[in-house]
């Protein structure tokens, strides 16, 4: 076999992988082909052994003689060279080719902004507050979005999906509830267009809740549009900063519409998505409170996005915090899956459903590729959060957006540019981490999030460890992620 | 295979797509090991080339840079890419005691210079 020939030949050295125990079982995690391999103790012990530098393939055989057949060792090194765990040490390792796609990709989520007006003035938030990249308040804008540009969009949507049997819109804002009348109508538009293309069409949206009125939580029922709600936990967490304009909390207003809506809305679930601050961290009460007291059938964790130095920014002490909530809310989950039962905590869901497929990713997220945002002009964007900025526009949703601009988008933001991420074993499925976030803390989207790296990686060891419990004592349960076609979530 | 468990699906693939390639390997014809590298002749340029072996040694070589110069330039009769002393430029390394610090005193000659000789 040449794989060992080659090898048996000069000293033998590590390739890039990640090493996690799980039930009593070693497994490696591939970089950067993101496979997941289980080991046995000869695979296991060859890796080891060369984890203290390249050896012969003769040296390790004698080193392992006393556990393991020659033979053993042999195949064990041709097995783990086949998957490209090993190699010749003085040999570059295979360098992972840069593919740009060479047509534009089926668009599969268009995020809406029907409004970039809000009745809450969270201190927090990207669009408002102090890292805002878009003038809502005196910008050239319309504060809402007319019927004609919704049509629009809607049009947009349904033309860039391409082949794709489904489109997905997303409703945004601002207070995505303060233009109803246009999301009402527009939906009622999309079906019918939809139809008429052949596609299927679903909707979403996102919503403070605090506009939740009978009528409305009634069409969202009957149209089942999948609900997000944004809230931050219990209320002396949520009034903290989710406030209105004059400064009172949101909780009081928020919590009985959320109570009704659950109620009534059955026909989609419904999730929390909650952002976390350095006062605000109490990831597994916050978690209680909205599942058990309120009812939310699953609630999402993620960190405030800020420039460094803001108060509420969360600091390196705080993020290790924030890893260590995060893992006893993985333990709780692991119990509940173990059990098949459900269990809400959706980060955890996500990144199990990555592991699941091996996806590794050449970007961290669909931005400007399967996902693009809408500004309430009509302008498209990489995705909602940059909806409405200059710097960040693809085209409109009238004209189309411009597949040259996309390419060299691509071009610049493919995670093989990012120099700080090729030596990290989180990168299949980090690639760097949201655009919007580099952005807001270092200027440009082309930059790796530097600040989260390290809790990416521990919160990546944990769900590879999750994911190495279940598919050991429970591999029926992780059946459940087969399917690719998910709706992207945005927050 | 035998000692790795595919668990994920990208594992069940690279398992399926790498199966192949052994296969088509294990039937190949025995491979022949490498031969060793023999230079033969002059490096082609004024730059170390054949100077150090492919495993980057100087042993049973020809000499290294510095002393290739001279060697060329003064004992070989052989067309080489340095003037030579014997019959066009024999003042050419007249400034040039010791070539690793005074290799910036050798100048250009160009055919003018010799005709003029």
């Amino acid at each position: 076999m040449i794989a060992s020939t080659s090898l048996s030949a000069g000293q033998i050295g590590l390739r890039e992988f990640h090493s996690f125990e799980a039930a009593g079982r070693r497994f490696v995690y591939l970089v950067p082909s993101a496979a997941v391999f289980a080991l046995d103790d000869c695979s296991a012990a060859v890796l080891e052994s060369l984890a203290h530098g390249p050896r012969a393939e003769d040296e390790l055989t004698r080193d392992l003689a006393e556990r393991f057949d020659a033979a053993d060792v042999t195949s064990t090194i041709a097995e783990l060279h086949r998957v490209r765990a090993l190699g010749r040490a003085d040999g570059a390792p295979a360098s992972v080719p840069k593919i740009i796609p060479l047509q534009p990709v089926p668009l599969q989520t268009l995020v809406v902004n029907v409004t970039n007006q809000c009745n809450l003035s969270c201190t927090y938030c990207y669009e408002y507050g102090e890292d805002k990249i878009v003038d809502t308040e005196n910008g050239r804008q319309p504060k809402f979005m007319s019927e004609a540009t919704a049509r629009d969009a809607i049009e947009f949507a349904l033309r860039e999906s391409r082949d794709n049997p489904r489109a997905h819109i997303t409703f945004f804002g601002g207070e995505t509830l303060m233009n109803f009348p246009v999301l009402k109508s527009t939906i009622g538009y999309a079906r019918r267009r939809a139809a008429e293309a052949g596609k299927e069409i679903d909707f979403s949206l996102t919503t403070n809740a605090t506009l939740l009125r009978p009528d409305v939580i009634e069409f969202l029922a009957e149209e089942r549009v999948g609900v997000t709600i944004s809230i931050d936990g219990p209320e002396e967490m949520q009034d903290k900063f989710r406030v209105f304009n004059n400064g009172a909390g949101s909780y009081a207003m928020a919590a009985p519409k959320i109570k009704a809506l659950l109620a009534r809305h059955r026909s989609r679930p419904i999730g929390a998505r909650v952002t976390l601050t350095r006062q605000t961290l109490d990831v597994r009460r916050i978690y209680r409170h909205l599942t058990d007291e309120l009812g939310f059938w699953e609630v999402g964790f993620a960190p405030v996005t800020t420039a460094p130095g803001r108060d509420y920014a969360i600091s390196d002490g705080g993020f290790d915090h924030l890893l260590s909530q995060f893992r006893d809310l993985a333990a709780e989950y692991l119990d509940a899956a173990l059990q098949n039962r459900h269990h809400g905590f959706s980060n955890i869901r996500e990144t199990l459903q990555e592991i699941h497929h091996g996806h590794a990713k050449a970007y961290p997220c669909g931005a400007g590729l399967g996902l693009m945002g809408v500004s309430t002009d009509g302008n498209v964007a990489l995705c909602h959060r940059f909806a409405g900025s200059d710097d960040h526009t693809l085209g409109t949703v009238r004209d189309g957006v411009s597949w040259e601009q996309q390419q060299a988008f691509l071009e610049t933001h493919h995670v093989s540019s990012k120099t700080d991420c090729t030596t990290c074993w989180a990168r299949p499925i980090c690639a760097g981490g949201c655009y919007h976030e580099a952005h807001t803390r270092y200027g440009e989207t082309t930059r790796p999030n530097l600040h989260y790296c390290e809790w990416i990686r521990g919160w990546t060891h944990t769900c590879l460890e999750i994911y190495g419990e279940l598919a050991e004592r429970n591999p029926a349960f992780l059946r459940q992620f087969d399917d690719e076609d998910v709706a992207e979530k945005v927050s | 295979m035998k000692h790795l468990t595919p668990v994920n699906r990208k594992a069940a693939r690279v398992e399926a797509v790498t199966k192949d390639v052994v296969a088509l390997q294990q039937g190949g014809p025995p491979q022949q090991p490498e031969p060793p590298h023999i230079p033969h002749g002059c490096s082609l340029v004024f730059s170390p080339g054949w100077e150090a072996d492919r495993t980057g040694g100087t042993a049973g070589l020809c000499q290294p840079v510095e002393r290739d110069l001279f060697d060329c330039h003064m004992g070989c009769f052989w067309p080489a890419q340095v003037p030579d002393q014997l019959n066009h430029a024999p003042d050419w390394t007249a400034k040039c005691a010791a070539a690793q610090k005074d290799w910036r005193k050798i100048d250009l000659i160009f055919p003018d210079d010799e005709n003029k000789k």
